[in-house]
């Protein structure tokens, strides 16, 4: 047991986990251009249009696989950044703050494909629906740790202080998404619903997986990239970033 | 024990003592708090049956903006003047001595926005009972305003931009706060109990006072590092 707990904390040294997010970014990335083709030959080609939403439904491809990582990239930033506040690792850090700009661009994502799908759908753009509505403020709150970020100047001071903010944040969403529901359902009558489909065909499920799977290697990519630079900009005076850069000084 | 309850109590006082010999500070968060709330009928009209229903959530907006005005000042000028790092060394738990700064911050602003929030339901046209509803749901509902906002002030301390950012922190943490407050109202307004929405209020209430002043804790000894 402590023999493997070593072994995967060795990934927490920064020349390691460079050498080794250098390594795997590019399968990642390769990854999803594969599934990014593949799912959207099958969600645009080969799945059937829908028998009530004809065409546009084929928007949820990018909107649910969106939707979701933006969601679960949140409680994954704010895992990292509690593992970076409680055992001072620093990849951990490195790793939470280089999610939040990918989280924000998935949220966005998600209410702006929301917004085109729901004007034909629901016939207008944006309705005050409980899961848009909580979309939106976790979009703030992504937004909030990014200007955290960028407000403090002394890095590690920043990565500390987004990291309490984050976590005031996830102990917080389960409460928001609570009481936006209760909001809403006490002030509208009837609300119009994301109804789920009574059966969804196979065609359209392989290409939903596929779509997911191909955004989660993107963000994977891309947030190992990111966390590399800022690696390297956090630790531009150590050796190590000296010898790999070659510019030995 | 005793000396607990002594340290918590001196500096309640001294906050509040401190609070009493400038109370123009405090008098102009009320005061911007009954301008805002006295805003809105220029700006939509004075139609009372709109005033009526939008009552709730424009006084419950205002309080939540009037708060984030002062929030600023629960620890900057302690973090000025050294005494923030003072209390950071003193032997007392750091939780606890925050509870104290931010229940003095509390009797200060939210009370009264609390306690005069009738007086702008009557401008707005809401019957007696409903005003007793708003006054008990600003009454839970402030503290953790203030609760939350420390947290806030406390990871913007010390930072140029600090009064604006920490809008941008806070405010989304202050939905729970704003929808089941102004839900309370709401449900007076539409002759249904608002029993719920209250004791909701109530239990977010405990959950803030349990784990707030913890996060806020943790951020002034990041912040003052």
């Amino acid at each position: 047991m402590a023999a493997r707990q070593t072994r995967w904390l060795r990934f927490s040294s920064p020349p390691r986990f460079y050498d080794l997010a250098g390594r795997l970014a590019p399968g990642f990335a390769v990854l999803a251009g594969l599934c990014f083709i593949a799912g959207l030959y099958t969600a645009l080609v080969q799945a059937p249009p829908d028998y009530r939403q004809g065409e546009s439904y084929r928007i949820l491809f990018i909107h649910v696989p969106a939707a979701w990582i933006s969601m679960f990239l949140y409680v994954l930033m704010a895992g990292y950044a509690a593992i970076g506040l409680v055992w001072r690792i620093r990849t951990a850090e490195v790793m939470a703050k280089a999610m939040a700009p990918t989280g924000a661009l998935f949220t966005f994502l998600a209410l702006w494909t929301g917004a085109l799908w729901g004007r034909p759908t629901w016939g207008a753009y944006w309705v005050w629906d409980a899961r848009l509505t909580s979309e939106l403020i976790l979009l703030f709150l992504y937004l909030g740790f990014i200007a955290l970020h960028a407000a403090i100047e002394d890095r590690q001071r920043a990565a500390n202080a987004g990291a309490v903010l984050a976590l005031a944040g996830v102990v917080n969403v389960p409460v928001i998404y609570f009481s936006v529901t209760w909001w809403n359902t006490l002030h509208q009558g009837v609300t119009i619903r994301v109804t789920s489909a009574p059966s969804m065909d196979a065609v359209m499920v392989l290409a939903l997986a596929l779509m997911t799977l191909a955004c989660w290697m993107y963000a994977i990519a891309v947030v190992l990239w990111r966390a590399r630079l800022e690696l390297l900009e956090r630790e531009w005076r150590s050796d190590w970033v000296a010898q790999r850069l070659g510019g030995g000084t | 024990m005793k000396t607990l309850a002594a340290a918590f109590l001196s500096l309640l006082t001294r906050d509040l003592t401190l609070a009493l010999r400038r109370r123009q500070d405090a008098l102009v968060v009320l005061g911007f708090f009954v301008v805002v709330v006295s805003l809105f009928p220029l700006g939509v009209g004075p139609d009372p049956q709109l005033l009526r229903s939008m009552a709730p959530g424009v006084l419950w907006v205002s309080a939540l903006l009037a708060t984030l005005l002062s929030l600023e000042r629960l620890f900057s000028e302690d973090g000025r003047d050294g005494t923030l790092e003072q209390l950071l060394l003193s032997p007392w738990p750091l939780p606890l001595l925050v509870l104290a700064k931010v229940l003095a911050h509390w009797l200060v602003t939210g009370l009264p926005l609390a306690l005069v929030s009738p007086l702008l339901g009557l401008q707005l046209g809401l019957e007696p009972g409903e005003m007793g509803v708003l006054l008990m749901a600003l009454l839970l509902g402030t503290p953790v305003l203030s609760l939350v906002g420390g947290i806030g002030a406390a990871l913007t301390l010390g930072l140029r931009s600090g009064g604006v950012l920490i809008a941008l922190l806070i405010l989304p943490l202050y939905v729970p706060a704003l929808v089941l407050g102004a839900g309370a109202v709401d449900a007076a307004l539409y002759a249904t109990s608002p029993g719920a929405h209250l004791s909701l209020l109530g239990a977010l209430l405990l959950l803030t006072l349990l784990l707030a002043p913890w996060a806020t804790a943790a951020a002034l000894r990041i912040m003052l590092d």
